[in-house]
């Protein structure tokens, strides 16, 4: 049986691993290969490393760094930041690496996506939209650059759009919700699942390990990504790298996914 | 010496790392020359079907494999993409496969498929080892590997079926046929697991057959 994907991701900055809240206030909480090798021991089911400083400066991704990162990894990794062209990507993609992750260029330059898929395959291009609720609003809108910059954008359109583009898979990164620690934004993740078929990655929100299992219950095969919840332990929210262990993965399976699965089969086939 | 092959498909390095962390030598392959002192083959690769077969003829290592793999018959393995070309054809191309093992190639049927996203099967299922194989020694029962594919193999016999997986149908995930072995999903990154059956492989006596 197919099961959903709990993720860690982590954010560097200056070579060190932080973490955000709502994409402010980086906070140092470790060495990005150190934590590598114990997701390794924790046998976690893919990781997500975005580096923060490449889009903001503009500058290529840190290709000695990745390739450290991929030695470790002994699950798939998938990496973002600063790629710009094919030709990133696919050195990017040799050192190791499964996926490639675009965030801003996906928005600045769409036609990249089919280009980047010629060299690494539909299937190793990931489409990241940060995105942020807008003001006086219930609409969403995706923000470029770490959040820095409104497109106008609407998330549920352009996940479209990138499927149709060639993706292999979307990331919804919520802005208001990362490192808030208080759950997914349910509405939007609902909103941007209806219009694609391409396998989905929630991020942004994620407090808790019944967190994972309200998108899992209403979704089924998701990936459901953390940060803040890997990182840190207790509301002083000291650093300590974490995952649930084999037996909670389990539990939160049997109670969220076969039951949910259950239930829709039932409905679909009788 | 395990040779791993480069024909510009899949992620070598994966690979190397694994047995490098074994303390196992490799050697990656791409050319003729570099096939000379294999003992085991590994035949990655990530892509479709057609660029992938193209790619292996355009090496110049493709008969020199045939004469390893036929005739020598020294252990190897096709993993996903590589799994599929060691087949007759694919639904995925037009381009005849290397013919090593008899079956074909289909894509998933999204009838079958009780998910929103039909293809690809990406993630981490189960194996269910149909048959006993030196590959799997060591493994726990059932055990987990990430998978990333939208086409599957199916064997023309029935025996060459070692274990299957359960996505929608329940298809071939691993075969074995005299020293020709073949996996769907990637052992390269399925943790412990992943690591154990690569072992095993490593370790398959290259005249048993």
């Amino acid at each position: 049986m197919l099961y959903p994907r709990i993720i860690p991701t982590l954010l560097i900055h200056q070579k060190g691993l932080v973490k955000t809240q709502r994409f402010k206030d980086p906070k140092y909480v470790g060495d990005p290969i150190n934590a590598v090798k114990i997701f390794n021991e924790k046998e976690v089911d893919e990781i997500i490393v975005l580096d923060i400083d490449r889009s903001r400066f503009g500058t290529e991704p840190d290709y000695g760094l990745i390739e450290k990162l991929a030695y470790e990894c002994r699950m798939p990794l998938c990496y973002g930041g600063g790629i710009k062209t094919a030709e990133q990507a696919q050195r990017v993609f040799s050192l190791g690496v499964e996926k490639i992750a675009v965030g801003s260029l996906a928005v600045e330059n769409p036609s990249m996506i089919s280009k980047i898929a010629e060299k690494v395959g539909n299937q190793s291009v990931v489409v990241v939209m940060d995105v942020k609720k807008k003001k006086f609003s219930s609409k969403y809108e995706i923000c470029i650059v770490n959040g820095s910059r409104s497109t106008n954008l609407d998330p549920a359109d352009y996940a479209i759009t990138m499927q149709n583009e060639g993706a292999g898979e979307i990331v919804i990164n919520s802005i208001d919700h990362d490192g808030m620690m208080n759950g997914y934004d349910i509405n939007l993740i609902r909103k941007v699942r209806e219009g694609i078929s391409i396998p989905m990655t929630v991020m942004g929100g994620a407090g808790s390990i019944e967190h994972f299992g309200e998108v899992i219950k209403e979704h089924g095969i998701i990936g459901a990504a953390a940060g803040s919840l890997f990182v840190f332990k207790g509301k002083y929210r000291a650093v300590l790298i974490n995952y649930p262990t084999k037996l909670e993965k389990h539990n939160l399976i049997q109670e969220y996914f076969d039951r949910a699965q259950k239930i829709s089969n039932t409905t679909k086939y009788h | 010496m395990i040779t791993i092959i480069d024909y510009g498909l899949g992620n070598i390095r994966a690979f190397v790392n694994v047995y490098k962390r074994l303390k196992i030598e490799t050697h990656i392959a791409n050319s003729v020359s570099d096939l000379e002192n294999s003992t085991h083959i590994i035949l990655p690769g990530v892509g479709s079907f057609d660029h992938a077969i193209k790619m292996l003829n355009s090496s110049g290592m493709r008969d020199k494999l045939d004469l390893l793999v036929l005739e020598k018959k020294i252990p190897v393995i096709g993993i996903c993409l590589g799994m599929q070309i060691m087949g007759e054809s694919s639904k995925e191309g037009k381009s005849p496969g290397l013919g090593w093992i008899d079956g074909k190639v289909e894509l998933f049927n999204d009838k079958s498929i009780p998910y929103k996203t039909q293809y690809p099967h990406m993630g981490w299922n189960s194996i269910q080892p149909t048959k006993k194989s030196d590959i799997f020694s060591g493994l726990e029962n059932e055990p987990r590997f990430y998978f990333l594919h939208s086409y599957y193999f199916v064997c023309h016999n029935h025996s060459d079926t070692i274990a299957t997986t359960q996505y929608g149908i329940e298809y071939t995930s691993v075969f074995n046929h005299e020293n020709i072995y073949g996996i769907q999903c990637h052992p390269e990154k399925s943790h412990f697991n992943g690591v154990q059956l690569l072992k095993n492989f490593s370790q398959l006596s290259n005249d048993k057959t």
